[in-house]
């Protein structure tokens, strides 16, 4: 009983309490704003399939790319004590390359859309390893390393497709970045389900997160314990890739479209705020995934809501910055402590006797 | 008796979530004494002076000074209560003047008057009998007299309680020797110091009364002439001496027990360490010793892999191998405890049990990882033997008392149940209950057959536990002590660099 | 990156030279020098920059060189190398619209013509021959004027807007604007989805969900009427021609002008990226310069009228 008591502000459920808090306070702001806003109905959609709507489905439907990224992201983190802030600019390159398979001559198959998908992994990772290399063999600052990436990135990939807005149409690609006939729920969900599921199951089957946490927070003891710090440094980058040309390909297929220059645009500054208001440390070391992922609900969720709002455009990013500094404000440690303290004065004032010894530092 | 109190604490109470850290502890201190606290690590004698100081609040118990009750809201308050602290690790700025450093957040109004600051330094200074000038850079002055500086920047606040926390534990003999001349002049002066520190003997050579906490209670308060050293020892952990005494003839039983040689290294070096010989047989237990520098460090960081390998010829068990990352020396059966335990050993915001399975973990490689269920079997198991204190074995490493991070890092290495086991200062910074527990624990491992190489500063503790010493001067080894050699006057010999057997 | 760009420049004024000292040979071709942003801004940049290159082709008689930066300083370096070559004519579409007096000078001293296009510099007006721009604002009312010409009953908008500060999104908007603050229109939501086409689909599915009545996308690109489309489809609510919601996109892709042949939209507006053929129409004397500043023709496509011809010639990449 007790234990499970103080878990609630220790590392366990402690550091997913901001996500959980603001997902909570948006859901009932919205509530009172309009008692519908989170009604779910069927509707007809012009390809005759019966499919979810309403804002719940809007906000995770479109949150599936920034989640997928913060999974990655939470793992470079971790590791390397730093962001990658070229995602975006790689999402765009993957998309690319994605939609130049699907263009080269001939009909889009099941086969040719799994071909250009494994080739935009391909391309992403590549990049990924390169951003990894120089963080983890050259020692670089990540948000260095993968400046040039974020600064050359979209020029590369518009050398891909060479136009500006190439178009690719097929029903495969609908029902990937769209519905499924007969599935009513977004396939985008259905893959951050199935990333998530992949994921844990990755980390179940491996020992990624106790490396990645021990090399993140002390690198010289990982070392002296037998880790390879530049192999697990360069992993985390190169499951971001992954992740990023997963994202990079949902967004080309939500609308058989590629904009080298929009294409998640400004993706990588969410997906940094989704990490950190998953309460992991922005410095590295322990992390929560879940966290992360409830982050990028939470973004998503803001930016539903100010458009509902009908919040004028020039104001939107002002509305939007307030809250996630009052969100990352009650992240911080210093807010953290005082809350645990006043928590614990609480607490004490039932007398407790229990095992000595740990209390001090 | 009553008049001459200056400052009473009774009946403090202090708990963090889980832990009662202190119990109803009284602490008197008088004008004009200097007062050792005492205890092992996680008595409670941080947790009473941050009391004291105002860093925690109490949740019990009252102070007085001078006989009036006080309440100490902060540091800034215990300050101007005349309770000043010296912490361990220097706090003072070292790239401002001495001068500065003394009078900085106490100038009165926006403009410092540098010249008059410095003379009225040099005066308190002078006075205190400091060797150092108000207008010298602090960085530039030695470690004792930053401290020192420390000290009168607090004497000049007025302050009429002085808490010196671990002032010694980086100070050679001669500046400590400065450091409680200071100490008497101030006692001198109606100064009361509170006085916490490791070494025994400085508590004999300067305090006047002892205080002496275990578990968080008090134990009691003794004059220092009337408590024979043996006896304060007992005390602090609550046992016997007798253990301590019969160590050293364990230690003597295993010293030969077999002639297998396990590891063999001819002409090893790496980038930190020349070129050197060492071999140690299967079951014995031998020891690097030397002064700081000497290269006893960087010598076994070569046997492990640690740095970068340069050359030599290595075998184990009589096979050649190549040993040139940690993970290599793993595979073979070595561990590898390091020297700076904060920055080589733990990792601190992962829990007990994590940083436990570690090692293993590594060894065991990515795509095997430890089941939870077994990784909590295993840490429970090393929590008990080794005796670990911690509220569970979810807690993070970082917040568990130096002793016992010490105790997790063994714990890592012994589930690898290594063939070879290097430790490189296994003691430094732990109390004496946990200290003796390590050289029992070595001596243990040694008579089940795995070979030990122990390092320590304590040139009695190697006594009492190794067979063989190998003692190093400016990176060579220039001799090797075994049998009746093994005593204090020779190992002092050999390292000062007098007749080598 | 920008190390790279500089070699380039240099590569690309010795190679100038180097052909510069051919032509000296009198081959009879009129040298151009074209400096403008690079084709990778933009779909309309990829078009005017090929359009460039079709027009001023050997076959009608120019010889071509051209420097692509959005730096100004460096399109400045680029300027005063063409001039040092000595071309023909100079053809600048500027990053940024000060700081282009000296080069201009220069220019004029050399003897040398300037041709403003698509983006007008802050310079006197005798220094440059003439100035072939967009006019944005212009482009904005042809659409609402298309709009208005539609006769509903009612207008219930919801504008999408590109990215805040722009020359296009402040012209595209200006026009909605006005007919908001007349009344004629009904603003159901203005917002801005930064040109990103997925965020436009979100902000009209945001719009379905609340359950508000509209009957006109106004989107200020192809790609965020594609995603506001979408949106549409996948809430089953018809749209073009013959559909519940009117659809206006601007940029005229090819792609979307096939939509708007399929009725899928209804209408597409254009700022003509098209201005080689004037610059060389007055090159050649078969243009007169009457105004130093010429507005190109905004286009402007219905649905019911456009034609494959029209796709072709004036539709954005393939």
């Amino acid at each position: 009983m007790k234990k499970k008591e103080r878990k609630l502000f220790g590392n366990g459920l402690g550091q997913l309490a901001i996500p959980i808090i603001a997902i909570c306070v948006l859901v009932i702001f919205n509530l009172i704003r309009d008692p519908s806003f989170f009604s779910i109905e069927l509707l007809q959609n012009s390809d005759g399939n019966i499919v979810l709507s309403g804002n719940l489905i809007s906000v995770i439907n479109g949150a599936s790319e920034l989640a997928i990224l913060a999974i990655g992201m939470t793992l470079v983190t971790a590791a390397c004590g730093g962001q990658d802030i070229s995602v975006g600019a790689a999402a765009a390159i993957a998309g690319s390359t994605f939609v130049k398979v699907l263009k080269s001559g001939g009909q889009i198959t099941g086969f040719k859309v799994l071909l250009a998908f494994l080739l935009a992994c391909l391309v992403a990772v590549i990049f990924a390893s390169f951003n990894g290399t120089l963080v983890a063999v050259f020692k670089i600052q990540p948000m260095i390393a993968t400046l040039i990436l974020y600064t050359c990135g979209r020029s590369i990939a518009y050398w891909i497709n060479g136009g500006a807005t190439p178009t690719v149409e097929s029903p495969i690609l609908t029902a990937i970045g769209g519905f499924i006939p007969w599935i009513p729920v977004p396939t985008p969900i259905l893959i951050v389900l199935v990333m998530a599921v992949i994921i844990k199951v990755f980390f179940r089957f491996t020992s990624i997160e106790l490396f990645t946490q021990s090399v993140g927070i002390n690198g010289s003891a990982a070392r002296l314990n037998g880790l390879n710090s530049t192999f697990i440094k360069i992993l985390s980058f190169m499951i971001l890739g992954v992740c990023v040309a997963v994202s990079g390909c949902i967004g080309v297929s939500r609308l058989g479209l590629i904009n080298h220059e929009t294409l998640l645009l400004d993706i990588e500054m969410d997906a940094i705020l989704a990490v950190a208001i998953g309460g992991n440390s922005l410095g590295g070391g322990r992390f929560k995934i879940s966290g992360s992922i409830m982050g990028a609900y939470v973004i998503q969720m803001l930016t539903i809501t100010l458009w509902a709002m009908k919040v004028p455009s020039t104001n939107v990013k002002a509305y939007k910055a307030i809250v996630i500094v009052l969100l990352v404000v009650a992240g911080s440690p210093v807010v953290k402590k005082w809350f645990e303290k006043t928590v614990s004065r609480f607490k004490n004032r039932k007398p407790e006797v229990a095992a000595k010894g740990a209390g001090e530092s | 008796m009553q008049d001459e109190c200056l400052l009473q604490m009774r009946n403090i109470e202090k708990r963090f979530p889980g832990v009662l850290a202190l119990n109803g502890v009284d602490f008197t201190l008088r004008k004009g004494e200097i007062h050792a606290l005492m205890g092992e690590n996680g008595a409670g004698k941080s947790t009473l002076i941050k009391i004291l100081t105002g860093v925690y609040r109490m949740d019990g118990g009252s102070i007085s000074i001078e006989g009036s009750p006080i309440n100490i809201h902060s540091p800034q308050d215990a300050q101007n209560k005349g309770i000043s602290t010296v912490y361990q690790e220097i706090t003072l700025c070292p790239n401002l003047s001495v001068a500065e450093n003394m009078f900085i957040g106490r100038e009165k109004g926006v403009w410092v008057d540098q010249k008059t600051n410095e003379k009225r330094a040099d005066e308190i200074l002078e006075r205190l009998g400091i060797p150092a000038r108000g207008a010298k850079q602090l960085g530039n002055c030695s470690l004792a007299v930053q401290q020192m500086v420390a000290i009168a920047r607090a004497v000049d606040m007025k302050c009429k309680v002085l808490i010196l926390d671990e002032p010694t534990s980086s100070l050679d003999d001669k500046e400590v020797k400065m450091l409680f001349d200071l100490m008497r002049d101030l006692k001198a002066k109606g100064v009361g110091i509170i006085f916490v520190t490791h070494f025994l003997e400085q508590v004999y050579e300067v305090s006047d009364r002892i205080t002496v906490l275990r578990n968080g209670e008090l134990v009691g308060e003794y004059l220092t002439e009337e408590l024979p050293q043996v006896q304060l020892v007992a005390k602090m952990i609550g046992k016997d001496l007798d253990e301590l005494n019969t160590l050293g003839e364990a230690g003597e039983d295993g010293k030969t027990r077999s002639e297998e040689v396990y590891y063999e290294a001819k002409g090893l070096s790496s980038s930190e360490a020349l070129p050197f010989d060492f071999s140690i047989r299967k079951g014995e237990v031998n020891g690097f010793t030397g002064l700081l520098g000497s290269g006893r460090s960087e010598s076994v960081r070569a046997i492990f892999g640690a740095d970068k390998v340069n050359g030599g010829k290595v075998k184990i068990k009589g096979e050649p191998v190549k040993i040139t990352r940690p993970i290599e020396a793993m595979k073979h059966g070595i561990g590898y405890l390091a020297e700076d335990r904060k920055r080589d050993g733990i990792i601190a915001e992962l829990s007990v049990r994590e940083n436990i399975i570690l090692a293993l973990q590594v060894m065991n490689g990515f795509f095997k990882p430890i089941s939870r269920r077994e990784s909590e079997a295993f840490a429970d198991e090393y929590i008990k033997v080794l005796n670990i204190k911690t509220a569970s074995r979810e807690t993070p490493v970082g917040s568990l008392s130096g002793g016992n991070q010490q105790k997790v890092i063994l714990a890592r290495w012994l589930l690898t149940h290594p063939d070879y086991l290097i430790l490189d200062e296994p003691t430094r910074g732990i109390d004496i209950g946990t200290k003796l527990e390590i050289q029992k624990l070595v001596l243990k491992l040694a008579e089940d057959g795995v070979s030990v190489t122990f390092i320590s500063s304590e040139i009695e503790e190697m006594l009492r536990t190794c067979s063989r010493l190998i003692v190093m001067r400016d990176r060579h080894i220039v001799g090797e002590l075994t049998g009746k050699d093994l005593n204090q006057s020779q190992v002092m010999k050999t390292i000062a660099g007098g007749e080598a057997s | 990156m920008r190390k790279t760009r500089l070699l380039l420049l240099v590569v690309a004024v010795l190679a100038a030279m180097a052909l510069a000292a051919c032509g000296k040979k009198g081959n009879g071709l009129i040298k151009v020098g074209v400096v403008n942003n690079p084709p990778s801004e933009s779909g309309y940049r990829q078009a005017n920059v090929e359009d460039m290159e079709k027009v001023f082709s050997k076959e009608n008689g120019y010889e071509l060189h051209a420097f692509y930066s959005i730096k100004n300083d460096e399109q400045l370096q680029a300027a005063k190398g063409f001039i040092t070559d000595g071309v023909d004519y100079l053809l600048i579409s500027a990053a940024e619209t000060t700081g282009w007096d000296a080069v201009l000078n220069d220019a004029k001293k050399a003897g040398i013509k300037v041709f403003l296009f698509d983006r007008m510099i802050n310079v006197s007006e005798d220094l440059y021959e003439a100035a072939v721009v967009s006019d944005m604002a212009a482009e904005g009312d042809t659409a609402v004027k298309w709009l208005l010409s539609q006769n509903l009953s009612e207008y219930k908008v919801i504008h999408i807007q590109g990215a805040m500060g722009s020359d296009a999104q402040i012209g595209r908007t200006g026009a909605l604007d006005k007919q908001f603050a007349d009344g004629k229109m009904t603003k159901v939501v203005q917002q801005t989805a930064t040109w990103d086409e997925n965020a436009a689909k979100q902000i009209v599915e945001t719009v379905i969900n609340s359950k508000e009545d509209f009957n006109v996308i106004y989107a200020e690109n192809d790609g965020m009427a594609k995603g506001a489309v979408k949106a549409l489809d996948d809430a089953g609510i018809t749209h073009g021609v013959n559909g519940k919601v009117i659809v206006m996109g601007f940029d005229c892709n090819k792609w979307a002008l096939r939509e708007l042949k399929a009725g899928n939209w209804n209408y597409d507006g254009q700022c003509s990226p098209f201005q080689a053929q004037i610059i060389s129409d007055i090159i050649k004397g078969t243009r007169k310069v009457t105004t130093k500043k010429i507005i190109n023709e905004e286009k402007g496509f219905d649905a019911k009228t456009i034609t494959d011809d029209d796709i072709n010639k004036y539709g954005l990449g393939n």
